[in-house]
């Protein structure tokens, strides 16, 4: 590894200082620390809050007086704190942050070039006895025989020998490496980084960000920005149902479903249910579940949709109000909606009684007539099991709708493809720098006293005590000879 | 038989082997390391035994299937997860490296985390899945931050360690930086624990304490002299530990292991933890997050501390590059790192939000 000062005998301009200085590591240090330290700030102050929230923030963190915290937190808004990652600072900070990088990078790179293209080439004897790792072994059979077994062993743990003659003494020299592109890993890993500072602008200039309430059995061709401003979509969307799905008895949200349509020119063009972590794409532009709601003063709207049947086994679907009437088919037993409940359960005595205004719990109380005498009851929406009727007869609830709308979070953002390439590349040097390395490995074989001498010299640019347990097997290997004999 | 019943085995298996640990320690003597290894591997099997127990229980409870029923949803889940890690990372440190001195150190901690839970009576209960949180991300997500968060813990506990035996001169930057972080931690701790049995009766939940009586027993106190009682007894005690903890270094020293070899285990650490976190936080958590909101980045705090985090451990890759920085300065970055972790584990949840919220004052 390199380090950042090197001699600077002869003056140089300022375009070449300016180039030392972003091509260095210390102001990649002294940036990620200045975006560390701010973002910090941001975390602490809400973002694109009512001043006053922040105020309280202060007080309570600070214990100062609010009319303190109020001129404190005057500062900081001037400052731009108040929506910090928007800042013009903040955003300077990464794009000093990209061109540190670009140049640094740019600045090694050929460098390494070098290193990953020109292959390996053999070595002198006394630099073999400077690399990092060495052995030597004397084996007891003719240089030639033994230069076989080491070319078998160097094979076994992964290398592909060459051969030179070694410039010295009458013998071989045997090298070899792998993993010479793994020294590109680190700038691949810098590289995507600009990948994804790159697909995040075309997002933030190509796409947008909006969301839309869509109640129950409407259609709508525009989505809405922040501040209420209204973004064509280029298609009308319709959502012809919505439902919150409950852990079994309890009000714990399991789902949330939206069954949308697309229609484009007055056409059904696309049919599809949401829910969270499903979204709806179309021509580039997605629909996430994201929330849902009441339409206000909506109970008018309201549509109670039954599902009749008779004991005989006849059956109808009904769409009814409260207050309308309806008759199970081939029967002269009549129903009369008299209430509706959204949430209905029963208190200590008994009583029914409405807990919540949304629709955690649906029910309608029917009046039974027409058989002489009358009975009542709640058929609740959930519970099946209140859907049968002491006649036989049974009233299936199958759904209240119209009042609710489903809240959606939409989004066009051509740059994410961009940003998950980034993120792909990402891991890709991530692995190459931190689980490859580029190792080399020098072995010279020569005569020594009848038998062989070996020499062995190996460097790794990363991780090198792996290797060097390689290394070591590469000289047990050599050791043991041939098949375990010649000892 | 449930899980529970197993996390109390491995929890009373992690303490033993600490005792065992320290005995190995202090007498040199083989068979009581070999048991105490054996006991830690014990602990291990019962703990991952009680993991996949909850998980089938999970699972079952909301019917999700196995890949979505991943029991990682609350402090109790991600505690236990990070203490299995954290074993796991030290089991596979001792046989590397064939050295036990480490254990002393890890396997309290590990008893501590568990012991802590059942103390603090923190919900145990199993929460069905919210919509968010259905999605086969949040496997990968959640395990890869917590094996990372795992792997920085090594490396802060070796970082420190390092620091221990590289300084003795109490005018040293380095050696004041570690002794106020320990006498920090120290305090923090034993601050919440008087804020603990103070305040016992009323305190509704884990979360409740740190975000309702957080050292409202001591420095927060609201009578002004227990509140300047304790900022003393904090001064005393951190000059106390900086004046005579020079003395922990002959303690390390005693040990098999060197400052080599703790410097190589923080780095070693740190280049798993940082592209699983990578991978496993950032990029995982930004899929998730694009699916399920539309948003792959919000700067919401805790994708932001996450960033800080991931930040300072570039800061730490980068450091050692720098010329002078080897050594003490960079074992110093790592063990701030890991306070970053702490924070986006645990601070933006319980702090942040509780300054955010209206209510209380
Ligand atoms: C947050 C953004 C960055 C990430 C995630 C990142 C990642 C990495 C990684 C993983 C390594 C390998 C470290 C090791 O060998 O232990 C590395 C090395 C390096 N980085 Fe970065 N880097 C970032 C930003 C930068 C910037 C802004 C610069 C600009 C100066 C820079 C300059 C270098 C250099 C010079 C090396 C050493 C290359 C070598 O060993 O040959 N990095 N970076």
């Amino acid at each position: 590894m390199e380090n950042d000062k090197k001699p600077v005998p002869t003056p140089k301009n300022l375009t070449d200082r300016i180039w030392d200085l972003f091509a260095s590591v210390k102001l990649a240090v002294v940036i990620f620390s200045f975006i560390a330290l701010t973002s910090i700030v941001g975390t602490i102050l809400e973002q694109n809050a009512e001043p006053e929230k922040n105020i309280k923030i202060l007080v309570k963190m600070f214990h100062v007086s609010h009319d303190t915290a109020h001129s404190v937190y005057g500062v900081l808004e001037r400052l731009g704190f108040s929506d910090m990652y928007h800042a013009w600072w903040f955003v300077s900070l990464l794009l000093l942050f990209a061109a540190n990088l670009i140049i640094c990078s740019l600045d090694r790179l050929p460098r390494v070039w070098k290193l990953v293209r020109e292959p390996i080439r053999p070595m002198s004897a006394d630099l073999i006895e400077k690399t990092s790792i060495k052995r030597s072994i004397a084996l007891k059979g003719k240089p030639a025989q033994a230069k076989e077994l080491v070319q078998a062993a160097l094979r076994e743990i992964g290398f592909k020998p060459k051969e030179a003659a070694a410039e010295e003494a009458a013998g071989t020299q045997l090298y070899a490496e792998t993993g010479n592109y793994s020294r590109l890993g680190v700038y691949i890993t810098h590289l995507s980084i600009l990948v994804i500072l790159a697909g995040a602008i075309i997002g933030l200039f190509f796409g947008f960000n909006a969301f839309l309430n869509l109640p129950e059995g409407e259609t709508s061709s525009v989505a809405y920005k922040d501040r209420g401003k209204e973004i064509p979509l280029g298609f009308d969307l319709r959502c012809d149902n919505f439902e919150v799905a409950y852990y079994n008895d309890s009000d714990m949200p399991k789902a949330y479903k939206s069954w949308l349509s697309v229609y484009k020119n007055g056409k059904k063009v696309k049919e599809q249910t949401i829910v969270v972590n499903d979204p709806l794409t179309f021509e580039g532009i997605t629909f996430y579940q994201s929330s849902f709601g009441l339409v206000p003063n909506g109970q008018d709207r309201g549509i109670i949709i039954l599902r009749v049947k008779s004991a005989a086994g006849q059956s109808q679907d009904i769409q009814a109000k409260v207050g309308d009437t309806f008759t199970i088919p081939g029967t002269a037993v009549q129903g009369r909606i008299a209430d509706f409940s959204p949430a209905l359960s029963l208190d200590q005595a008994g009583k029914p009684f409405t807990y919540d205004e949304h629709l955690k719990n649906p029910a309608v109380f029917i009046e039974f007539s027409g058989t002489g005498q009358t009975t009542t009851g709640w058929i609740l929406k959930r519970y099946p099991q209140t859907w049968n009727l002491p006649s036989g007869d049974r009233v299936e609830f199958l759904d209240y709708w119209g009042i609710e709308y489903t809240g959606m979070q939409v989004r066009k953002d051509p740059g994410v493809g961009i940003v998950y390439l980034g993120c792909i590349i990402m891991a890709v040097g991530l692995f190459m720098s931190f689980f490859m390395s580029h190792r080399r490995i020098w072995v010279s074989v020569s005569e020594d006293k009848g038998g062989s001498k070996i020499i062995v010299g190996a460097s790794a640019h990363r991780n090198r005590a792996s290797f060097e347990h390689k290394v070591d097997k590469l000289v047990a290997i050599l050791s043991a000879g041939p098949k375990g004999g010649n000892k | 038989m449930n899980s529970s019943v197993f996390f109390g085995w491995s929890t009373i298996a992690y303490f033993l082997a600490m005792i065992l640990y320290i005995g190995h320690l202090a007498f040199k003597n083989k068979p009581v390391g070999s048991a105490a290894t054996a006991v830690t591997m014990g602990g291990f099997a019962f703990q991952t035994m009680a993991l996949l127990l909850r998980w089938k229980e999970f699972a079952e409870i909301g019917n999700m299937g196995i890949l979505r029923g991943v029991p990682l949803t609350n402090l109790y889940e991600s505690l236990i997860f990070f203490v299995w890690c954290l074993i796991l990372s030290y089991l596979v440190i001792e046989f590397k490296y064939r050295t036990k001195s480490f254990g002393a150190f890890i396997t309290p901690i590990a008893g501590l985390v568990l012991a802590f839970i059942d103390i603090s009576g923190m919900s145990k209960n199993i929460q069905p899945l919210v919509p968010a949180l259905q999605s086969n991300w949040l496997l990968a997500h959640v395990m890869m931050s917590f094996i990372a968060y795992a792997m920085f813990a090594v490396s802060f506990s070796t970082g420190l360690m390092y620091l221990i035996t590289a300084t003795d001169d109490r005018k040293d930057p380095a050696y004041i930086f570690w002794t106020v972080m320990v006498s920090v931690f120290v305090i923090v701790l034993a601050a919440m624990g008087f804020d603990y049995l103070t305040f016992k009766l009323s305190i509704k939940g884990q979360e409740d304490l740190i975000k309702s009586y957080l050292f409202r027993a001591s420095f927060r106190s609201s009578s002004f002299g227990v509140s300047a009682m304790s900022f003393a007894v904090a001064a005393a005690f951190t000059f106390a530990v900086w004046r005579f903890a020079g003395g922990l270094k002959k303690i390390i020293n005693s040990f098999d292991i060197s400052a080599e070899i703790l410097d190589e285990i923080t780095y070693k650490s740190i280049a798993m933890g940082f592209p699983i976190f990578t991978l496993g936080g950032l990029i995982f958590g930004a899929i998730w997050a694009d699916q399920a909101w539309g948003k792959y980045w919000t700067w919401d705090p805790k994708e932001t501390w996450s960033l800080i985090t991931w930040f300072f451990y570039a800061f730490y890759l980068h450091s050692r590059l720098m010329r002078g920085w080897k050594g003490k300065k960079v074992a110093m970055v790592a063990v701030i790192g890991f306070v970053a972790v702490i924070f986006t584990y645990l601070g933006v949840n319980l702090l942040l939000s509780g300054l955010h919220s209206y209510g209380s004052e």
